[in-house]
């Protein structure tokens, strides 16, 4: 047992932690944060939800409208509580993969509290109105140079903790969360080039349909790298890990991750269908779209069949359970994405709120559960905790967010087909059928049923929270531990394994 | 594009499909040598097995890429290549719109060579036209023709360029542009309230409201003289308007762009421009008549 365990049993006191001779503080500030900005985040596409329904809960104030909170919402919830939730796993599982420390603590802090910078300077900016109006790329050029600088810093963390691993092997964890850090930072420094005119406001170098390919190769890839790579980093290292099973299939991982990485990048133009895109660019992001689904559904059934022999674990673990529904949402959405892609399917569903629940089966099913199941297992760890300070409350949190994410994705697609057919639909001298208004009428009670169901999926992060502070704040030692510290069993696994 | 950039975006597609293929075909054979089915790697207690890829998973892979090559053959896809179908979007639009046309045109031509009086007897034809209306003019004008501000209210019998049928056709088919300029220097900033409470003096409603009433005589004789000198012209002596110039009737209250004091002052200080786009060449004869039936049938009820 490790001197910082034995010392932690011997003076134990409420904010005890554990460290096992890896930097977890990071790891820890990072978690905590995950659930703060999950909160921040949903709780503004809560309100958001609500303004369509009613408009006049935003008193005619501009920082409180749809259109400036709308990008702070995508923005918190996919940089903030889902980067957070990136930088947490990532860091811990670097670490823990290569029995090796961070290269420097210094360098980690400054991710940290840079990245922080970054949300605050969005959430001031956004309300203002600051918008570079690229959608998931709205921040104003200062704060792209930011990002820009703490993701060197952060690709240098990583990479360099990689390099002075103590294994021989990297793990497939470490490969989706190195695409992920490489991809994003090329992605984002192309779709941002920008001339500036003052401060707060910039030109992007691109105009016309060359722009709005850009944007849709960054924002398409935002989802492939960002919420897919690197979420599918986390659940090579969580799944097996909490199921205490074995990865299902090596080579199955080799060949969806080189085929995920290498088609996800061409499928960009299917957001740009019946544009002014040409006609081949749309053809070849259609079938790259399609091609792209097995390489997305190797990640599934790469969770899923670490399972096997271990199914029963399910009934008693909500932790699992998160795990394990966040890769059934994965490959749902994964499914729905290719389909949407076709031309025809995308004729009927582009523009409406089909999409938003497309994105929402996404978000909220895969890289929300997946991560409140990564921040389950990580926070006892981290603090020095023995479990959580309720698993009832786990499983609680697991009800309310499949039931929320089930309503939210069931009303808009209900809302999509209502509203793509009322579009589409006209009479037999060639006129529209349904005005546009009729259309917005006709999705109240489907923005009504979303909003019941973000709201429910809004108040078990609340629970969760308080779930967190509760097992931070309760004296109770881990006995024992669910990770070995370094140098114990499983270097001398490793050793044995590659002698 | 250029015959480069043509080759380029064919070259990589073919690449990164041969590619895709040789990693599945290549990783499908390769098997550790080790009896217990794992790879040996152990990463933080993590054992890794080393099962075969599912067959189904590996079939509906190569069908995808299977339909994707088949589908870059016949479409567009490859750099300048059009594809074996001959399809484009611009086509299947052009094919499209010419068969809705057609389709569109049958339950139009039975009203082919009406007037706009007849139309608008006709129930069918009125239905036809209001539907026309809703898709084409409602944005402004409102779903039943009830205006707004600076968009003509077309529900009462008050028409800025005229409400018989040949004038309300001529608006919708060639557009209006009406012209009222900045008034604010010709006047003299101290006479424009003046101007205004004469303006509102002219409409009964419009005195009433603004109290027209408590208005120093001398001063609304000051705004009186003031237009007859410059606002006759269009606007006539007792303010009825001239349909001619598209300059609206002051006398009655029906106010384009408000009838408070202010707004009106602001009218005709700063001017206005109100503008009814041409659409002839947007829409058929037959639809521009169908539609003026339906605008007529509007104050026909009132």
């Amino acid at each position: 047992m490790s001197e910082a365990l034995s010392h932690e049993h011997a003076g134990s006191n409420v904010t005890a932690v554990v460290d096992d001779g890896y930097n977890y503080k990071v790891v820890r500030q990072f978690t905590v944060m995950t659930v703060v900005w999950g909160i921040v985040g949903m709780g503004v596409g809560v309100y958001i939800a609500a303004l369509m329904i009613w408009p006049q809960l935003s008193l005619d104030l501009p920082w409180l409208s749809f259109g400036r909170l709308r990008p702070l919402h995508t923005n918190a919830v996919i940089f903030a509580f889902g980067g957070s939730a990136l930088f947490a796993s990532s860091l811990f599982v670097v670490q823990r993969t290569c029995q090796a420390r961070l290269i420097s603590d210094g360098l980690a802090s400054t991710v940290f509290w840079g990245w922080m910078l970054v949300i605050v300077a969005a959430a001031v900016s956004l309300p203002l109105g600051i918008n570079s109006s690229k959608e998931y790329a709205e921040l104003e050029w200062p704060i792209d140079i930011l990002i820009t600088i703490v993701w060197v810093l952060y690709a240098i963390l990583y990479f360099g903790t990689i390099m002075k691993r103590k294994v021989e092997h990297i793990y497939v964890a470490n490969w989706f969360f190195g695409a992920f850090i490489v991809t994003v930072a090329v992605l984002h420094i192309v779709n941002s080039l920008a001339i500036p005119v003052s401060m707060g406001k910039s030109y992007s170098i691109y105009s016309g349909a060359v722009d709005a390919m850009v944007q849709w190769w960054y924002g398409h890839n935002a989802v492939g790298f960002f919420l897919t790579a690197g979420f599918l980093g986390m659940m090579y290292y969580f799944v097996p890990k909490q199921a205490e099973r074995p990865v299902y299939s090596y080579r199955l991982s080799i060949v969806h991750f080189w085929a995920l990485v290498a088609v996800y990048i061409w499928a960009g133009p299917h957001h740009l269908h019946y544009t002014a895109l040409p006609d081949w660019a749309q053809s070849l992001g259609m079938v790259m779209s399609l091609i792209l689904l097995a390489p997305s559904w190797g990640g599934m059934i790469n969770g899923m069949m670490t399972l096997s022999g271990a199914w029963y674990k399910l009934r008693t673990d909500p932790i699992l359970r998160f795990l394990i529904v966040s890769l059934s949402f994965y490959g749902m959405s994964t499914f729905e994405g290719p389909m949407m892609s076709i031309k025809t399917v995308n004729a009927l569903s582009h523009y409406t709120d089909w999409t938003i629940g497309h994105v929402h089966s996404g978000a909220l099913g895969w890289v929300a559960m997946i991560s409140i199941g990564t921040m389950y297992y990580l926070v006892p760890v981290l603090f020095g905790r023995k479990q959580m300070y309720s698993i009832a409350w786990i499983n609680w949190h697991f009800w309310m967010s499949t039931i929320g994410t089930v309503l939210y994705i069931a009303s808009m697609w209900v809302n999509g087909i209502v509203q793509g057919l009322m579009w589409r639909a006209y009479n037999a001298d060639g006129t529209l059928t349904y005005s546009f208004v009729e259309s917005v009428q006709a999705s109240y009670p489907g923005y009504l049923v979303r909003l019941i169901g973000g709201g429910i999926f809004f108040s078990g992060m609340l629970l969760m929270a308080w779930n967190m502070y509760k097992t931070i704040r309760t004296e109770q030692v881990r006995d024992v531990m669910k990770v070995e510290p370094m140098n114990s069993s499983d270097q001398a696994q490793m050793q044995g394994a590659t002698a | 594009m250029t015959g480069f950039w043509s080759a380029w975006v064919i070259g990589l597609t073919i690449i990164t499909l041969i590619l895709l293929v040789w990693l599945l075909f290549a990783t499908r054979k390769i098997k550790v040598e080790r009896d217990d089915n794992t790879t040996g790697h152990v990463y933080d207690g993590i054992v890794e097995e080393d099962n075969p890829l599912p067959a189904w998973w590996f079939n509906m892979f190569v069908l995808t890429m299977i339909f994707g090559v088949g589908y870059l053959i016949a479409y567009p896809g490859m750099g300048s290549f059009q594809g074996m179908l001959g399809w484009s979007s611009a086509n299947e639009h052009d094919r499209r719109a010419q068969e809705l046309e057609e389709s569109f045109a049958s339950s139009i031509s039975e009203f082919h060579g009406l007037g706009v009086e007849q139309l608008a007897a006709n129930d069918r034809a009125v239905n036809m036209g209001r539907r026309l209306f809703s898709t084409n003019c409602s944005v402004c004008h409102g779903s039943a023709g009830q205006g707004g501000f600076g968009f003509p209210k077309l529900d009462d019998n008050d028409w800025q360029w005229g409400g018989s049928p040949d004038q309300i056709v001529h608006s919708i088919a060639k557009g209006r542009q009406a012209m009222m300029i900045a008034w604010k220097d010709i006047l003299g900033p101290q006479n424009l309230p003046l101007v205004a409470s004469y303006v509102a003096s002219l409409s009964e409603g419009a005195a009433a409201r603004n109290n027209i009433s408590s208005v120093a005589p001398a001063d609304l004789a000051k705004g009186k003289d003031l237009y007859m000198k410059n606002c006759v012209a269009c606007h006539g002596a007792d303010g009825s308007g001239n349909q001619l110039l598209g300059a609206p009737a002051l006398n009655d209250d029906i106010w384009l762009y408000g009838g408070s004091l202010s707004e009106i002052q602001v009218s005709f200080s700063a001017g206005r421009n109100g503008q009814m786009p041409a659409h002839q060449g947007l829409l058929s004869d037959d639809k521009i008549n169908l539609i003026a039936a339906y605008v007529l049938s509007l104050s026909a009820d009132q």
